[in-house]
This record gives structure tokens, sequence and C-alpha cells, in this order.
């Protein structure tokens, strides 16, 4: 059982501890939840070196959600299942599984095959099965078993040729190279953009902040800066790019402060489309901005004319999501209204924002929920913290008012979950967005620019031609008409 | 400056509430026996030595009462000017202060407009009355300041419309035939307000503040300050106040105008306060049996008269309760003259500048 117990704390540490009970009786599930509760203890009184929510822990601690999945033929449900654990996995926004289920012979095909699908996927899979009862079958042995056994395993089944593990070596192999992401902030000086961005990845992207005066504002045009942070977790590695913009609708007159950022995002497109046309196209490094975060100011009554522009002159070149800052500024009541005036506003202007992606008719009916509650929620009203207080008895990120606490991790108290949510699983949507739509049509565009203007050249030549003509047919007529004047003078005297 | 202190007193028959500035009220007790008479108005000041003694009550400090009396029957009036970006409160908290519904919010304008191009100047008008005490009060509001893309001189709008003010006030001064009261339409009171940003003063706000300080007694608030912790609050204040300090920039109540030492205390202890933090609200919820003011989140009650949550009591006494009267004085005495000053001496003479309606006036 050590394999389940290293497992079980892994899955703790990791903040993440879905269940997926296949076919498991009572007696694995209450044994599964009491070693759950023995390692939860243990990791809560041992060290307290991390940072964990413990929303999640309390909820183990009570009677998870167990979903059961009664026994079936193997055939039919081997797919199902995997993909229901996966999406499982997936859904809760870190890919970690503790599975149980119970290995008897009846369900051996079912549970193995899932089993191995998930190993494959570099899940963490911790496997159960009832010690004892049917005696041979206990969990070191099969996981080793099946960790090592290769795909061919399963020719046995009949008609089965084994391409559909292709999306497992595909994933296994991008796990490994890694992912790029790069988010752009934008937003007035002072909407928490900074305590934002390290509440959601939990660092701290700006050790040495320093904050300018008003006088020294007035002389400052809008800068960027980027900065970079390798992210870990379960074995993917995360290499993201946080791009600030500060200096932006800082100064009295902020015509010019929006050029500064299309520049840049034109930019990075122009870098990656003369990497890709290049001779070496092995290790192009992305840095196209592949999601904008764009703050707005709770404090007045929808979008500003400087929003507005900002918006139309950017969301054809990268994915806009709308963030509403310091949102504890608000009462329910304004955050509704707000929102529905900033949408409407945005259907306005005819301002394109990131379409969350509908969920695919044959997913989990809670993965559909999901994405219908975060469609509706947009824009997100986030506040950031990463200070810690004691709120009965537990330690939580918020901020602390003489009137109460306000729980960063709330979903009450604002949209922060349900934006790192999105973040989190939609990630690779937004890099494909931005790949096919944004840059395809920077490269269009380019390319036809550059087409253009080597006809223009030519062009160029008959129009002066033609223009000098018309200058001298000009001229003509006006040395006729300065002959006919003179003419007339010594007439007239 | 010296302050001069005098009474205007006659009504025309329309406008009926009018500007009585009635001498300050003596720091003192009335004591039974006043040791010597007061030359002019400037209060009974019973401190001082010198002068005959009274062999008994003669009854001088009635003229108080008198006084108080008059200003009753008459009322007067006060003019205040909001300005600051849109959606910062500030309708809502002229609300709060005057517990009434004053603002232009009410009388002709909903919540859905849009933000005007350029900066607009409207005022409203209320009487309300108090204790057998009526007040005119004015409400300036400055729709579209700070929110275009382009906020160059901004100012300019509001700048003028003061000078106007003390223009229109000027010509009735110097007409041969005065009015026995001339209406006051001078903006008394300039609440600026600060958007919470929790860092520093933005760069229109010192540009406005540079401007307008020198013309109008100008009293910086920072506005929907529940967003800031208290240590962000004192932080931020600070903040402000340096900034303030350092572009010479002198809010009302200015330091070089402090008559003796007790106002010069009050003034200090204000000044280390400001500039006030406020919430404003015009509901009330039930809070441990007590109907208040405030704003209702799902963490809490934000209580806008509980000086531990905002400092929006601090504000309203500061405004009404003590210094309404030495506003409408700094105005009249030091704004107003400073500008009529500058006039003159531009003109190197008593006419004003004329205008269709004046030469009518003057062929009277």
């Amino acid at each position: 059982m050590s394999t389940f117990y290293r497992g079980t704390i892994e899955s703790i540490l990791s903040s993440c501890i879905t269940v997926w009970g296949g076919s498991c009786t009572d007696y694995n599930r209450k044994a599964l939840q009491r070693i759950v509760n023995h390692s939860c203890e243990r990791c809560k009184s041992s060290s307290s070196q991390f940072v964990q929510p413990p929303a999640i822990w309390e909820e183990l601690l009570q009677e998870p959600q167990w979903p059961r999945y009664h026994s079936a033929p193997p055939d039919s449900k081997n797919e199902n299942c995997g993909i229901r654990a996966e999406f499982i996995g997936q859904v809760s926004g870190f890919p970690g599984l503790a599975c149980g289920g119970g290995v008897n012979e009846s369900e051996d095909k079912t549970s193995s095959f899932v089993l191995h699908r998930l190993l494959s996927r570099g899940l963490s899979v911790v496997a159960m099965s009832q010690s004892g009862e049917k005696g041979k079958v206990r969990p070191a042995e099969l996981m080793e078993e099946y960790s090592a056994a290769p795909p061919s395993q399963f020719t046995e089944a009949a008609g089965y040729v084994g391409f559909a593990n292709l999306p497992n070596q595909v994933h296994r192999k991008s796990v490994k190279k890694g992912f790029e992401f790069t988010l752009m902030v934008v937003g007035e000086s002072g909407l928490g953009k900074s305590t934002l961005i390290n509440s959601l990845f939990l660092t701290d992207l700006y050790p040495e902040r320093y904050i300018p005066g008003a006088a020294e504002k007035i002389e400052r045009t809008v800068q960027i800066e980027a900065s970079t942070v390798e992210i870990e977790e379960r074995g993917v590695k995360l290499r993201l790019t946080v791009v600030d913009t500060p200096g932006y609708g800082d100064a009295i007159n902020s015509q010019d402060c929006f050029k500064t950022i299309i520049q840049y995002i034109d930019n990075q497109f122009e870098r990656y489309l003369h990497d890709e046309s290049g001779l070496n196209r092995r290790h192009i490094v992305d840095n196209r901005v592949h999601c904008c975060f764009y703050f707005i100011s709770p404090f007045g009554h929808g979008l500003k004319p400087l929003d507005v522009e900002f918006m139309k002159a950017i969301h054809s070149k990268v994915n806009i999501v709308p963030v509403i800052a310091k949102a504890d500024t608000l009462t329910l009541k304004e955050r509704d209204r707000l929102k529905r005036r900033i949408l409407d506003e945005i259907s306005e202007h005819g301002i394109r924002i990131y379409q969350l992606p509908d969920a695919d008719s044959d997913e989990d009916e809670e993965f559909k929920e999901q994405t219908r509650v975060l469609k509706a929620s947009i824009p997100f009203a986030v506040i950031g913290s990463n200070q810690l207080i004691e709120v009965k008895g537990k330690k939580i990120r918020g901020r602390l008012y003489p009137w109460g606490v306000v729980e960063v991790e709330n979903p009450e108290h604002n949209d922060f979950l349900k934006l790192r949510t999105m973040l989190v699983t939609h990630m690779q949507d937004l890099q494909e967005v931005t790949q096919d739509l944004h840059y395809e049509n920077f490269r269009s565009e380019r390319l036809k620019r550059a087409g253009r203007a080597v006809e223009e050249e030519g062009m160029d030549k008959d129009q002066i031609l033609l223009e000098k003509e018309a200058e001298l047919r000009r001229m003509q007529q006006m040395i006729a008409q300065m002959q006919a004047q003179m003419k007339m003078k010594p007439g007239d005297d | 400056m010296r302050r001069q202190k005098y009474m205007t007193d006659a009504v025309p028959p329309e406008v009926r509430p009018k500007p009585a500035v009635p001498a300050k009220p003596p720091h003192v007790a009335p004591p039974p026996i006043p040791s010597h008479p007061a030359p002019t108005l400037s209060g009974a000041s019973v401190r001082g030595s010198g002068g005959s003694t009274l062999l008994g009550y003669i009854g001088i400090d009635t003229i108080i009462e008198q006084m108080r009396k008059k200003t009753m029957k008459t009322g007067f009036d006060f003019n205040i000017m909001v300005v600051g970006q849109s959606g910062l409160g500030k309708s809502t908290l002229v609300n709060t202060l005057f517990k009434s519904q004053v603002s232009r919010k009410n009388s002709d304008w909903g919540r859905e407009e849009k933000i005007p191009k350029t900066v607009e100047i409207k005022s409203v008008s209320h009487v309300i009355e108090e204790g057998g005490v009526k007040m005119k009060l004015t409400i300036t509001d400055t729709p579209g300041f700070g929110d275009q893309i382009n906020n160059d001189n901004c100012w300019e709008p509001i700048s003028k419309f003061v000078n106007e003010q003390y223009e229109k006030y000027l010509k009735e001064e110097v007409n041969i035939a005065r009015k026995k009261r001339i209406p006051d339409t001078r903006v008394h009171c300039c609440l600026y307000f600060i958007a919470p940003t929790g860092h520093s003063l933005r760069p229109l706000d010192i540009e406005f503040m540079k401007h307008l300080s020198r013309s109008v007694n100008l009293i910086p608030v920072i506005a929907k300050s529940d967003t800031l912790t208290p240590e962000e609050k004192s932080e931020f204040k600070q903040r402000v106040r340096k900034e303030l300090e350092v572009c010479g920039i002198e809010v009302y109540p200015q330091k070089e105008f402090d008559d003796d030492i007790e106002d010069k205390s009050d003034n200090d202890k204000i000044r280390e306060v400001m500039p006030f933090a406020v919430v404003g609200s015009d509901k009330e919820y039930q809070v441990n049996s007590k109907r208040v003011l405030g704003r209702k989140t799902a963490w809490g009650i934000v209580e806008v008269e509980n000086l531990n949550h905002c400092e929006f009591s601090l504000l309203r006494d500061f405004i009404i309760r003590s210094h309404l009267q030495d506003l409408k004085e700094v105005t009249h005495n030091i704004h107003y003259e400073t500008y009529r000053a500058k006039r003159l001496n531009d003109n190197g003479g008593l006419h004003p500048i004329s205008t269709a309606a004046d030469t009518q006036e003057s062929n009277l």
C-alpha cells in the first residue's frame, strides 16, 4: 500500500484529488476515504510551508460525490470510462487522479484498460482493490503490471487495432516538450493588475516594485515589461510570460498610449512569421500574445471611451478577456448592472471578445454546466490578494476590512475561481485561436501588403508619367491664358 | 490680508434667501460685564483688557441674538461644486451630505446617460430648511470631466465658470444703482473626487488642482473608499498629502488664512486627516437594531456614519457644521477680492467690460 499512500499524499500536495470509483463497492470507498482522511490530517499537522486551498481538504473530509459506474461489459464502456476519468481530471484543473476500482475478475478488462489509459497520460493513478477478497490481485502488483503492459496486450479483443492510443502518444510528447503561454495585462494603474497576477499564479512576479508619483507620471509614456516564469506542476512544464503595460491611461492625453501596445503585438507576430518562413524551424519560440486581460475600472458606469477605443484596436489581433477589477467596491446588484452594461456596450460597438467554446455534446453534464456558468459570468469581477487572513481558524487569502473579510477564493464574493478555471482549462484553446485566427489574419495581411508593394512600384511609374503629362497640359493652358490677357491689355490702353 | 467683516441686508422682492454675512461668532462665553465695548462688530472679545469698564449690564451681547434672528428670517445660500470622473459617486455623496435628493441625478438625469463629449456645467438649486433656518443650496456638477481619451485642458470650462460667477458679482457691485442684496452665485466650495487607486494622484488631478486651488476653495476627497483597507488608506493619504505639498497646491483650509492660534490648531487637526476618505449611500439597512445608511455586500455592511469605516461624518461636520460660514467668507474676502483686484488692474479703471446688458443699465 505504500504506492497508494505515496500517490494519495502526492495528490493532496498538488491540491487535487478526484476520485473515480469504477465498480467499487462501499467497502472500498470507505477504506479509501479513511486513508485520505488520515493523510489529510497528517499533512495538515506536519507542515504549513505550502499554501494550499483548504477548501478542497474540507470537501474531502466530508463525503465527496463519487460518481459510480455500474459494471458493464468491457467492450462498450471502455472508452467512456477512460474519457470520463480524464475529463474529471482536466476539469478540476489539475491532472492528478486517484482512482479506486475494485478489481475483481469480471471487471478485469475494464479497470485495467482504464488504468492503462490514465497511466499513459502521465496522470498519477492509485489503484485500490478489495484486498483479501478474491485474494490474488493486490494494488502494487496491479500498478506494476499495468504500467509495464504494452498496448499490444489488448489486441486480444476482437477487431481492436490499437491506433486509439495515438492521442496518448501525442499527449506524452507534448507534456515532455512543455507549454508556452503569454499573457498580457492592460489597464490603468492602480487597478490591481499585479496583485491579480500574483494571486492567480501564486508567485511574486514583481518583487521590487516602484510606484511613481503623479509628477513623474506626467512625463512617462507607455512601456512594455515582460517577465517570464517557469511553473511546473505534475510533470507538466509551463513557461508563462506576463506582459505588463505600465503607464497605460495615466497621461492626461491618452491618445497615443495604445500605439506602443499594438506595435508590440505586431512585432511578436512579425517575429514568428519570420521564424516560420526561415530555414531552421525546429526551435521556434512562440512569444505571441495568446491572451489579453483587459482591466475595467469598477468605478465608472460602464466602459470609458479609452476602453472602447483600445478594445476596438486590438480585438482583431489578440484574444480579449475583459475583467472587472477591484470588485469588492461593488454590491451584488451593482455588479450585475455593471456586467450587463459592459456587455451591452461591447456588442453596441462591435467589439469581439474571446468567446468560450461551447462544450461538445458528448461531454459530461457537469462540464457542460461549468462551461455555461463560465460563459454567463463574463466579464469576470475579480479581487486579488496574497495576504493570508485568519477566518474561523482557517488561513485564507483575502482582504481585511473593518466591516468584514473578502475572501478571494469564495465564489460568492467574486469570480476569481472562475477566471482561474477558465484560464487553465482553455489555455490550449486560447493558443489555438491565436494561431488559427489572429496570426493567420496578420500573416495574410502582411503578405498581401508585401505583394501590393511590389505591384505599386510598377504602377507608380505609369502614374508618374500620366501626372507629368497632365501638368504639362495645365502649364500650357496657363501660358495661353496669360498671353491672351497680355494681348487684351495693350488693347485697352 | 485683514479680513473685513460687514453685513448686507436689503432684500430684492423676487429673491428671498440672502447671503447675510454676519460677524464670526466670538469664541467667548458672554460675561455679565463686558470690559470694553466692541468698536466694530468684530465680536465682543472680552479677553482683552483696556478700555472703559462698564458699571452694569447694557445688553450689547444681545446683538448676537438679533443677528441670529435676522439670519433665520432671511436664510442664506451656499454653492457647492463637485468635480471628478464619472462613476466616482459624486451625486450620491451630495445626497448623503444633505440627507435629501438634491443632486442632478434625481432631477433630470437617468443613470443610463452617456458620457458627454465635452465638459458640461450643470447646476441644480434647492431650498432646504432645518430648525427654522432656510438654505438655498446650489449644486454644480461637471459631467464629462476627465472621461475622454484626450483630457487636455478639461479644467478650462470649469475655471471659466468660476470666473464668470465672480464677474457677475463684480458687475452687480460696480453698478450705480445696486441691488439691496446681490445674488451670490459664486462657488463657495469645490469638492474634488480622487479615484481610490491606492497608488498616488494622477497627472490630471494635479493639473486641475494647480489651476483651481487659487480661485476657489478646494477640498479633495477620496471617493468610494470602501475599496481600501485601513493600511492602504493611510498610505494613500500620506502619499497624496506629500504630492500636494511638493506641487505647492493649497487646499482648503489654507494655512495662510488661519486667524489665531485656536483656528490654527483646529485646522491643523483637520489637515492631518485630509483628504477625507468617504463612502456615500442613500440606502438604509438594519445593523444591531439601528437603521443606518450603508452599503450591503456579501461580506458585511459598510456604515456611512461609522468613523471606523469611513470619514464621511468628519467631512459633513467639517463642511456643514463648523466651516460653512468660513467657506463663504474666504470665498468673498479672499478669492473674490483677488479676482476683483486682478480685473481692475487689468482694466486700469473702475469700469468693467461693457456688454449689452451693462450699457442698458448704465443708461437708466
